[in-house]
């Protein structure tokens, strides 16, 4: 019976779970999937952001570099983490982790959860443009393996500021879009409300973006988001993000970093 | 309903096109030779109005010395996109007639005061100079070129960001560029930003911010976020100045704002810097 509920989900409906209060976010991920983790501050220019977090974490054994956005559960949480929406110092401490990484022969895995990049005045002045379009630039060379996994909201340019990845692997509610439905609906139907008709039309849930060729794999959800059971959604974060790993290691890094440039070079030959 | 309650929407000046240009920032009368003399520049506000690609590669390179490549890579419709306006396919059908260019962007190779360089130069005439997968395989294929050639990578943006209709696949034409952006100076060759009005989200959030040197004409609006979701987002009104060339380079991210009758001159100098 659920299960047939789920089939007939519309995007609009992923859209809210993806978006869910309660969907794991980083600081879940961190407490169930990591042995250890600890956390890396600042991008040693001005500041610390707290919408995007990174730091040394082992995952079933595996030392890795984790980076994230941060949600939170919470209204306080929330604010702290100004919703997700990730600044250039925020995007400037990820690449300086990733750059740490690659150092230290670690493998990088970015977990995606945003409505994107932060739209102020400050982030603005400060490089929002340019924080992401260098962050695209080395995450394309980086000599290291990158596992990137959208778990909630994909949200454009603040997503893909840390998803350049040898392999993108998308939890089966989360979402990524170029812009977000309402931004959509408002621009080309001149109407907010047709948020989910624009939802459908963009084409932004893990079974398009399969077809597509954006992402590699889609990873299972417990029946009804992955809010209704968090352990098992993690742990099947965990397992195919150290199957990828495992994989991934197996190449010399200059094969790596090719195969990376292949992948997304071929995005959009059709 | 009296004359009075009816106030006159329509400016009061008509242009005589066939004399007059209007200038759109300070709505000021210049003769039409005059404006194609300062190659669209207002003499009297220094506004520097949008280029066709074609008029740029002409004012840029040497005469007769562009070849355009990639003219066989055009748009794809990945999405069957179709909004309450009508389809994609056929929107970009038509904007392709209005911009006499079939993608947002042009690419060749060609000489900048005897240096050979690849160029790319966007137009804002399709449709908003937005990031299609058409324009993202031309970056790619021209930096690919410029890779093979040994020669420097030019690009000329003028673009509101992504777009809409192509979707996520729009999106990944930021990586896509970038990677490609990466190799060629990685090789150790120039890559050179131009950006001209409009320069704004995924553009600007990609190739157009990692130049080895970002060049800007006066006055263009360059940007990550729009004017107005960021006014939403803080509800404040933001400075008139917000956004232009002018306060990008005082915040760091543009090397030098050049006028356009300067421009190719400004590149051949910095060609020959980076030893071309």
């Amino acid at each position: 019976m659920a299960k047939k509920t789920e089939k007939k989900m519309t995007s609009w409906d992923i859209v809210q779970i993806a978006r869910h209060a309660e969907r794991p976010n980083i600081t879940s991920y961190i407490e169930t999937m990591c042995d250890d983790f600890v956390e890396l501050h600042g991008d040693r220019f001005f500041g610390d952001d707290r919408a995007l977090i990174g730091g040394f974490a082992t995952i079933g054994g595996e030392k890795v570099v984790l980076i994230g956005h941060r949600k939170g559960h919470s209204v306080e949480e929330n604010i702290d983490a100004n919703f997700g929406m990730a600044s250039p110092e925020g995007y400037r401490k990820a690449m300086r982790l990733m750059k740490l990484a690659e150092k230290f022969s670690l493998p990088v895995v970015s977990l995606v959860d945003t409505p994107g990049a932060y739209p102020g005045c400050e982030a603005e002045a400060n490089g929002q443009a340019e924080a992401i379009a260098h962050n695209l630039e080395f995450m394309a060379r980086l000599k290291t393996p990158i596992v990137v996994v959208v778990c909630g909201e994909g949200g454009s340019g603040g997503a893909l500021g840390i998803a350049v990845g040898d392999r993108v692997l998308m939890l089966q509610n989360a979402v990524y879009s170029v812009i977000s439905p309402e931004g959509c609906a408002s621009i080309l139907w001149r109407d907010g409300s047709k948020a989910a008709l624009a939802a459908e039309t963009l084409k932004i849930t893990a079974d398009h973006l399969l077809k597509l060729k954006i992402i590699d794999s889609i990873i299972k959800e417990p029946v009804g988001g992955a809010h209704k059971k968090p352990a098992t959604a993690i742990a099947a974060v965990k397992k195919a993000v150290l199957a990828e790993i495992a994989k991934l290691k197996k190449l010399t890094l200059d094969e790596l970093v090719e195969e990376r440039y292949q992948k997304f070079a071929s995005m959009g030959r059709f | 309903m009296s004359w009075y309650e009816n106030p006159v929407k329509e400016p009061l000046r008509v242009p005589t096109a066939a004399i007059w240009t209007v200038c759109p920032k300070c709505n000021s009368y210049i003769a039409n030779e005059e404006w194609a003399a300062s190659c669209k520049v207002c003499p009297n506000c220094n506004y520097h109005a949008r280029l066709g690609c074609r008029e740029r590669v002409k004012l840029l390179t040497d005469k007769g010395s562009f070849r355009e490549i990639n003219a066989d890579v055009g748009i794809n419709d990945p999405l069957k996109f179709k909004d309450a306006s009508g389809t994609y396919a056929n929107k970009a059908k038509a904007a392709a007639v209005k911009a006499g260019i079939d993608e947002s962007v042009l690419t060749g190779t060609c000489k900048i005061e005897g240096s050979p360089v690849v160029l790319c130069v966007m137009d804002f005439k399709f449709m908003g100079g937005s990031l299609g997968s058409g324009t993202g395989e031309r970056i790619l294929l021209a930096a690919e070129r410029a890779l093979k050639l040994k020669r420097p990578l030019i690009i000329v943006s003028a673009s509101g960001g992504a777009r809409m209709h192509e979707g996520i696949v729009s999106l990944m034409q930021m990586a896509k560029t970038c990677a490609a952006i990466a190799k060629v100076k990685e090789a150790g060759l120039p890559y050179y930003s131009v950006l001209t009005d409009p320069t704004t989200g995924g553009v600007s959030a990609s190739y157009a911010m990692v130049g080895d040197l970002n060049i800007a004409e006066p006055k263009a609006l360059i940007g990550f976020a729009g004017r107005r979701v960021i006014e939403q987002t803080i509800k404040q009104k933001l400075p008139d100045d917000f956004q232009t060339a002018e306060y990008t380079m005082a915040h760091g991210f543009i090397d030098h704002i050049i006028p356009r009758k300067d421009m190719k001159a400004f590149l051949a100098k910095i060609l020959q810097y980076a030893g071309f």
